[in-house]
């Protein structure tokens, strides 16, 4: 296709050089190199995008202000920042003025009410904004979190009631007694959940709280990147990366299709003290139900205690990382959009040598808090020719939604960003 | 002429050493493939491009063609600690591959090291021996 494309543009320049050898001025007013459609992502009819930002490095989690400003949260620190702000003064999406600051490698970050969030892998920080600016003074209002590598980064979303949601991801695969060993059995009970593998709710005027400060509001959660308050009903909504490796250790219970599909990412709607499983349990997508894993004694027939825990109210094909959810709060996008969410998957690694998939954003269709239809992929194309991890061209990471209604998608393969609009 | 016999004697043994030893590396080759495949492959990819951030990529990196030693002890022993591969973390975990025997180990790396643009001598179970070896003493 891109290819194609390049053929395609580099034929018409040919042509145009013929035409005009002998009219150099001519030459140079025809020829303007158009701009990428849609940026390269696939859109439904109606849709269009444009480029915010390109190349700000590994961009993870995005949150747009009240005022238009969109901000970036840099997974790798990046000529010494790693928030970016990028605001658009002519209103035509692109960024025409880019910032950084904050010298900190993490995931998360919110905005409301003129204060800034972003998380490191063990600590929140805030910032106030004055007059549109960022004052360049943080204040850290959590810290000492879990932070062990695995499944370290710290998202974050905030409610109506001024409390921040932080999850903690569990440095670990199941729980097992030695990680990632094949054949090691689960601990029980798990001693992680007791700092991580779960959601904690903060105070966002507090400074300096930890494990102590703060609430265990979910647990038996392996690691939730997408975390969304959903103002319609004011309740937490989090996507769950399933666990690794079922077919790898399991063959006897997984063929390898088996195994790339297993288990499911699941989408949570979480009340207060919600257990959602974790390292007990996992979604078998082929029995539709939630059941013990084999570290547990697990056979994919077993469901024990897992019939007792939070029930997903979506389930997606395994190892598609989800990484971001946002809820459609606006009216820009047409009416089967709003109280909706869309989610971002990153893509898949661990189904190889299956082939990879993910790499899009989908939307599902929800009233009152609860989806009224299937799931459908809304954003595509974002992988290009190849889909595997290390050679995809973008990998979807996070999403906002700004206050005109648009629809933003941010990359941290390569940190782009993209403003998708409704044109009808 | 006693010269000339010598070096074609020489040149004949050097022939004969290295189409000696070359069917025995296509086979360590191969064997090394199927170990890589069920062992190592889902976290590496097939093309030991790893995951950006999360599992890192067999290809050139100085782990893989360089101390063989190093690269024996990170299969044996695993690696969790964050150290810079070709200038990037990687946020996983290698678990121990030590119930490997060392056939498998030397027939693996010696996939690894002739694979994905990568050119390195070999690894022979004797060298796993030895790590494997000076690893349990500690
Ligand atoms: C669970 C996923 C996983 C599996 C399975 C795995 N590795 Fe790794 N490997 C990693 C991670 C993660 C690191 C880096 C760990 C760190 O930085 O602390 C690593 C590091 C390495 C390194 C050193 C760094 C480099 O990239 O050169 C080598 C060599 C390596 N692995 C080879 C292997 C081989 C051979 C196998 C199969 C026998 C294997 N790995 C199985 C995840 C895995």
């Amino acid at each position: 296709m891109k290819s194609k494309f390049s053929l395609f543009l580099l034929m018409s320049l040919f042509l145009m050089h013929v035409s005009f050898a002998g009219d150099t001025t001519k030459l140079r007013k025809t020829v303007k190199v158009p701009d990428e459609v849609n940026g390269g992502i696939t859109l439904p009819a109606g849709f269009n995008a444009v480029v915010v930002a390109d190349t700000l490095g590994v961009a993870r989690h995005i949150a747009v202000d009240a005022n238009g400003d969109l901000y970036v949260k840099l997974g790798r620190v990046k000529g010494g920042g790693g928030i970016v702000r990028l605001r658009d003064k002519n209103g035509d999406g692109k960024a025409d003025e880019i910032k950084t600051f904050g010298d900190f490698n993490g995931s998360g970050i919110a905005v409301k009410n003129n204060v800034l969030y972003a998380t490191s892998d063990d600590a929140v920080f805030k910032y106030n904004i004055v007059n549109n600016e960022v004052v360049n003074q943080p204040e850290k209002i959590v810290q000492g979190l879990v932070n062990k590598r695995q499944h370290a980064s710290k998202t974050i979303t905030l409610d109506n009631a001024g409390n921040i949601y932080v999850n903690i991801g569990a440095p670990s695969n199941v729980c097992q007694t030695s990680d990632r060993q094949k054949g090691s059995m689960g601990m029980k009970p798990c001693p992680i959940l007791d700092s991580a593998g779960g959601i904690w709710q903060f105070k966002t005027n507090v400074a300096g709280q930890s494990y102590n400060n703060g609430v265990r509001y979910a647990t038996g959660l392996r690691n939730v990147v997408g975390l969304d308050w959903n103002s319609e009903v004011n309740e937490l909504y989090a996507t769950q990366h399933g666990r690794d490796m079922l077919f790898q250790w399991y063959p006897e219970m997984f063929n390898q299709q088996e195994g790339a599909v297993n288990p499911a990412e699941e989408l949570f709607r979480l009340k207060p003290g919600a257990d959602a499983g974790w390292p007990y349990c996992y979604f078998d997508i082929g029995k539709k139900q939630k059941m013990l894993n084999p570290e547990y004694g697990g056979d994919r027939t077993k469901v024990g205690e897992c019939a007792e825990k939070v029930q997903s109210i979506v389930q997606f094909p395994g190892h598609l990382a989800p990484n971001a959810i946002v809820f459609y709060n606006g009216t820009a996008f047409p009416e089967k959009y709003r109280n909706g969410a869309f989610i971002a998957f990153h893509g898949s690694w661990n189904r190889a040598p299956e082939p990879q998939a993910g790499y899009f954003v989908v939307f599902v269709p929800m009233k009152n808090g609860s989806p009224t239809g299937e799931w459908e992929v809304f954003a595509d194309n974002f992988a290009g020719a190849v889909k595997e991890p290390a050679k995809a061209t973008y990998r979807p990471c996070g999403l906002a939604v700004g206050p005109d209604g648009a629809l933003y998608v941010s990359d941290d393969q390569k940190g782009r960003i993209w403003k998708i609009t409704y044109a009808r | 002429m006693k010269i000339k016999m010598t070096v074609l004697l020489i040149c004949f043994f050097v022939i004969g050493l290295i189409s000696w030893q070359q069917p025995d590396l296509k086979a360590s080759i191969e064997r090394g493939q199927k170990v890589y495949e069920t062992y190592c492959l889902g976290c590496h990819q097939s093309d030991g491009s790893g995951v950006p951030r999360l599992n890192p990529p067999l290809s050139k990196t100085t782990y893989v063609t360089g101390d063989k030693k190093k690269l024996i002890t990170v299969v044996l022993a695993g690696l969790d600690t964050e150290i810079e591969i070709n200038g990037e973390v990687y946020n996983n975990v290698m678990a121990p591959h030590d119930f490997l025997k060392d056939q498998e180990i030397a027939d693996v790396l010696t996939y690894v090291r002739n694979s994905f643009g990568n050119k390195a001598a070999a690894i022979t179970p004797a060298d796993v021996k030895n790590v494997r070896a000076s690893l349990t003493k500690k």
